[in-house]
């Protein structure tokens, strides 16, 4: 399984934004007291930028072969 | 609540399903039909990472501090997010080098060391005890909490016997040696296990997810509605968010990265991902899928924990919310089907971990020292296979029995989940010496020890003992005041950091002591041979420069090593995987196999995947005489390149050679044929020269025939001209003869002595009668200094002759006049005769020496020799080493001039034997 060396870069570079996502100040920034359509923001953050990240992921190895 | 014994059947009934699953998996891949080659089983195989820590723990961490559970799942997500790197590489190095556990992986990645072996084990068995205890809680709390009705009891009080813990880990034990250890594989691969891995994890999946829509939906209205009822209650409204504070972003940090990993390095994930995949292209689906797994079992944890806390006091196990749900509102059947859920989350992990403990405990720990200090009882035994096997049991049984120990000392302290960081830090020791060992050709072996050691020690003194501490097995003093009361030495606020949890005050500590060790020893020396070789196999593994050679250079036979393999693998599986090898070979049969170093290498790799590399390592050389490469090696490798060299420049040179020695035959053949056509032409002209002489001959006898009545004076005059030309045909065939035998080498010379003056003397007295008819002045010019020579007397004598009556010949009668002259020219004697006649034009100088050439116009002038006098001359004159020329004007006369070397010794004598005159 050799990824292409687009694949390759485009993986690190997610990485990167993962590492940003989930870390002091972007989680400092969605941390509030606020919530939408009654979810929380930072439940809704969280588990939307994660879902973000997989789909992400996906998208980016299963296209890999291109 | 529910009965015990129905509780007790649905366990079995499950545990029975596992094992017709594994069956099922394993007859399939018998039958060549793998079930779990597929990038799906394998995805659902690695969510062995969610056990009952995710499935009870998480709730009972989220209902106290909220989201703050999560790094947990993220930072997996973060590391599969790289997996192209790190994943591939790790296993990619670990299929090159069929690496059986970390710890295999570790020892292997630093020159196959025991020590390192043993040290990863030991690391690993201790580190990963707490977690196994996380499950005995887990499992006889879920037990404890339906059969109790929701409230536990407290199990710390209750004796051994009736410790429902006490007999899931039995169980426990009992099920994974009979799943586990029924047969040794040549791989270490498992297709039951795995099959049965993944069929948990969609059990528990769904278990989880029932229950989690159960307390959303059914209990509550949806998300909105718990979240909404939480946000009113003043001490729930925290949970929604994460804590505020920098320290509290440096623990969900700190989290993250253990989780990131530990998802690689746990024991079993290691396992299930690297020694259990079936292809690596399963890992590019599985590498999103997992994430996905781990987001999905994830959305309800926060729900269910705040509905538990809206819905129950505070007297209820926070851990145990997703069972008293349903208990509590009579869904009994749900209950159970979260209990099954429950069960199959521990169970796949006991089974994972207890079975890559055991290989590690077998392979890395025991078999060494086995090999060590018991070599002369273990070569007594013919079959090991049975022996390995009751290694891995015994060693099960122990994980488990210690596990329990565990759990009894200090499993009542802790919530479910903190209990499971305690194993996350001790894990995370592996990552310097492995991440490292990939990316880092430097590190050496006292370096991962000293890493490791490190790392393990910080480890123990700030969370695992602290652990016992607040357990009360340990006195308090310990954690008030540090070792030795010494404050700085605080086991929870090592030299005075405070305000970080413990988690990531121990991990700070022990990884910045553990990378600390690794890089400084690493750096003291430079890595040997062994490391290094095994840098470039881990670190250069996508290299296509890097040939898997081996580093045996010694070769053995099949009949050497596959009784030595037999005897860990059985003797049917080992003549199976050779039998495999010589067809890859191209081999009839295993005794065709060509007895080479590819040979000793495969029997290695097959045994290193039942006992693992370092061991197989030292099997290999009981029997292979050992020759890692050497600098003899280093030299002989060199060598054969230098003589690749040395032959190519030979065959350089040989082809010039050729184009030389072509080029010469050229040259001759051309000489030939030009050699030839002087012949055909040599021929003629004697022919030509030959026939002359008889034309005239025949012509006189025919008229002397036809006329009997010529007078006596015709007849006579006649007469003698048949006489002179005969005469001139014998002297041409005796000069032909001559100068054949000159030309071929084959004449005869008696080199003499001979004085140059004597000898000038005596010619013209030979040719004086002939001179004198024509009235030729001759004159010699003897020299004082008698210059004597070393030649064949009559030869030179014969070249006097001929040269006299040469100029004989052309002179005028009468006015003639033909001076010889005897003179030195440096160490040259010289004889000149000079002629006053016509000359020789310069063109004709050389070409009189040619043979049956002469001066002037031969179709003009009537030849008055054979043309054959000069060429013998010069042959005769140059045999004895001199040189013989003529010098003339045209008009002026010619002077013909040879010269030899004098020869002084005889000089002296000659001047004794040849007198004055």
């Amino acid at each position: 399984m050799n990824f292409p060396r687009l694949t390759h870069q485009r993986l690190v570079a997610l990485f990167l934004l993962g590492c940003a996502l989930f870390n002091y100040p972007l989680l400092a920034v969605f941390n509030r007291a606020l919530d939408f359509l009654g979810v929380p923001l930072t439940y809704l953050y969280l588990f939307g930028a994660w879902a973000l990240l997989i789909v992400a992921l996906a998208l980016i190895t299963e296209r890999g072969r291109l | 609540m529910l009965p015990g014994w129905l509780l007790i059947s649905a366990a079995l009934a499950y545990l029975g399903l596992l094992f017709a699953v594994a069956h099922k998996a394993e007859q399939s891949a018998a039958q060549g039909r793998s079930l779990i080659a597929n990038p799906a089983v394998y995805a659902l195989s690695l969510a062995v990472y969610c056990t009952t820590w995710t499935y009870y723990g998480s709730v009972g961490r989220a209902s106290v501090s909220g989201i703050s559970f999560l790094p947990v799942y993220l930072g997996p997500t973060l590391m599969f997010i790289l997996g192209s790197v790190v994943l591939r590489k790790i296993l990619r190095v670990a299929k090159a080098n069929r690496i059986t556990s970390i710890a295999d992986f570790i020892a292997s990645r630093y020159g196959k060391s025991h020590l390192l072996g043993g040290l990863v084990t030991v690391i690993a068995v201790i580190g990963i005890l707490p977690y196994i205890a996380l499950q005995l809680k887990a499992v006889s709390g879920s037990f404890d909490v339906l059969v109790g009705g929701g409230v536990r009891g407290s199990q710390a009080a209750t004796a051994i016997l009736g410790d429902s813990a006490f007999y899931v880990a039995a169980a426990m034990a009992g099920f994974t040696i009979l799943f586990g250890t029924r047969h040794l594989d040549t791989t270490e691969r498992h297709e039951g296990m795995v099959a049965a891995i993944a069929f948990d994890s969609v059990i528990k999946l769904v278990a989880f997810l029932a229950a989690g829509m159960y307390v959303t939906y059914g209990v509550f209205n949806g998300f909105g509605d718990i979240f909404a009822q939480a946000a009113r209650d003043e001490r729930l409204a925290p949970l929604l968010m994460l804590p505020a504070g920098g320290s509290q972003y440096g623990n969900w940090v700190a989290l993250t990265i253990l989780s990131m990993l530990t998802v690689v390095l746990l024991p079993r994930q290691f396992q299930l991902m690297v020694v259990e995949n079936v292809k690596e292209s399963h890992l590019r689906r599985a590498l999103w899928l997992f994430p996905a797994y781990l987001l999905v079992i994830n959305i309800f944890v926060l729900p269910i924990a705040i509905g538990g806390r809206l819905q129950f006091a505070e007297g209820f196990d926070a851990d145990a919310f997703v069972l008293t749900f349903p208990l509590r509102h009579g869904h009994e059947m749900l209950a159970l089907l979260v209990f099954i859920g429950g069960l199959s989350a521990a169970t796949g992990m006991v089974i994972a971990e207890t079975i890559a403990l055991s290989t590690m405990v077998c392979n890395d720990l025991v078999m060494p020292i086995l090999l060590k200090h018991w070599a002369r009882r273990l070569e007594r035994m013919p079959d090991l296979t049975q022996l390995l096997l009751n290694i891995r049991r015994g060693a099960i049984g122990l994980i488990l029995l210690l596990g329990y120990v565990y759990f009894r000392l200090a499993g009542e302290a802790y919530a479910l989940v903190a209990i499971g960081l305690v194993s996350f830090a001790a894990v995370a020791q592996f990552a310097p010496v492995l991440l490292g060992g990939l990316f880092w050709r430097g590190g050496t072996l006292p370096g991962a020890a000293a890493g490791l050691g490190a790392g393990f020690a910080v480890w123990l003194y700030t969370l695992l003992i602290p652990s016992f501490a607040k357990s009360g097995w340990l006195p308090p003093d310990y954690m008030d005041r540090g070792i030795f009361g010494i404050d700085l030495l605080h086991p929870q606020q090592l030299f005075g950091l405070a305000g970080l949890d413990e988690i990531t005050h121990c991990l700070l500590w022990s990884l910045l002591a553990n990378i600390g060790a690794y890089v400084t020893v690493s750096l003291l020396r430079p890595p040997n041979r062994a490391e290094a070789q095994q840098a470039t196999l881990f670190v250069d593994v996508d290299s296509h420069t890097v040939a898997r050679r081996g580093d045996w250079l010694t070769a053995a036979s099949s009949a050497v090593l596959i009784p030595i393999v037999s005897r860990f693998l059985g003797p049917a599986r080992t003549r199976e995987a050779f039998q495999r090898y010589a067809g890859a070979r191209g081999c009839a049969s295993i005794a065709e196999l060509p007895a080479d170093t590819g040979l000793v290498h495969f029997a290695e790799t097959l045994l290193a995947g039942a006992i693992g590399s370092a061991s197989a390592r030292v099997m290999i050389g009981s029997v292979v005489e050992e020759a890692p490469i050497s600098l003899d090696g280093v030299m002989d490798i060199l060598d054969e390149a230098s003589q690749v060299r040395a032959y190519s420049r030979e065959l350089e040179e040989k082809s010039k050679a050729l184009e030389r020695a072509t080029t010469e035959l050229r040259v001759a053949n051309t000489r030939l044929l030009e050699l030839d056509r002087m012949k055909d032409d040599f021929i003629s002209t004697v022919t030509h020269e030959l026939r002359t002489p008889l034309t005239s001959i025949r012509a006189i006898s025919e008229l002397l025939v036809a006329d009997p009545r010529m007078d006596f004076a015709d007849r006579v005059r006649f007469m003698g001209i048949v006489m002179s030309e005969t005469e001139r045909l014998t002297r041409l065939i005796n000069q032909m003869l001559d100068l054949a035998k000159l030309e071929s080498g084959r004449a005869e010379w008696a080199a003499v002595p001979v004085d140059l003056n004597q000898l000038a003397d005596e010619s013209v007295a030979t040719v004086m009668p002939l001179l004198s008819e024509k009235q030729i002045e001759v004159a010699v010019v003897p020299d004082p200094t008698q210059p004597v020579v070393l030649v064949d007397r009559d030869r030179l004598t014969q070249v006097m002759v001929n040269l006299l009556s040469n100029a004989g010949k052309f002179v005028e009668a009468g006015s003639g006049r033909i001076t010889v002259r005897v003179y030195r020219n440096a160490d040259d004697a010289r004889v000149s005769v000079t002629d006053n006649g016509p000359g020789i034009r310069p063109e004709d100088q050389e070409l009189i020496f040619e043979k049956f050439r002469q001066g002037g116009d031969v179709l003009t002038s009537k030849p008055s020799g054979t043309g054959l006098g000069l060429p013998i001359s010069r042959q005769i004159i140059e045999y004895s080493g001199g040189r013989l020329w003529v010098e003339s004007t045209p008009g002026m006369g010619a002077c013909f001039i040879f010269s030899l070397p004098c020869h002084k010794q005889v000089q002296i004598q000659a001047r004794g034997e040849f007198p004055n005159d």
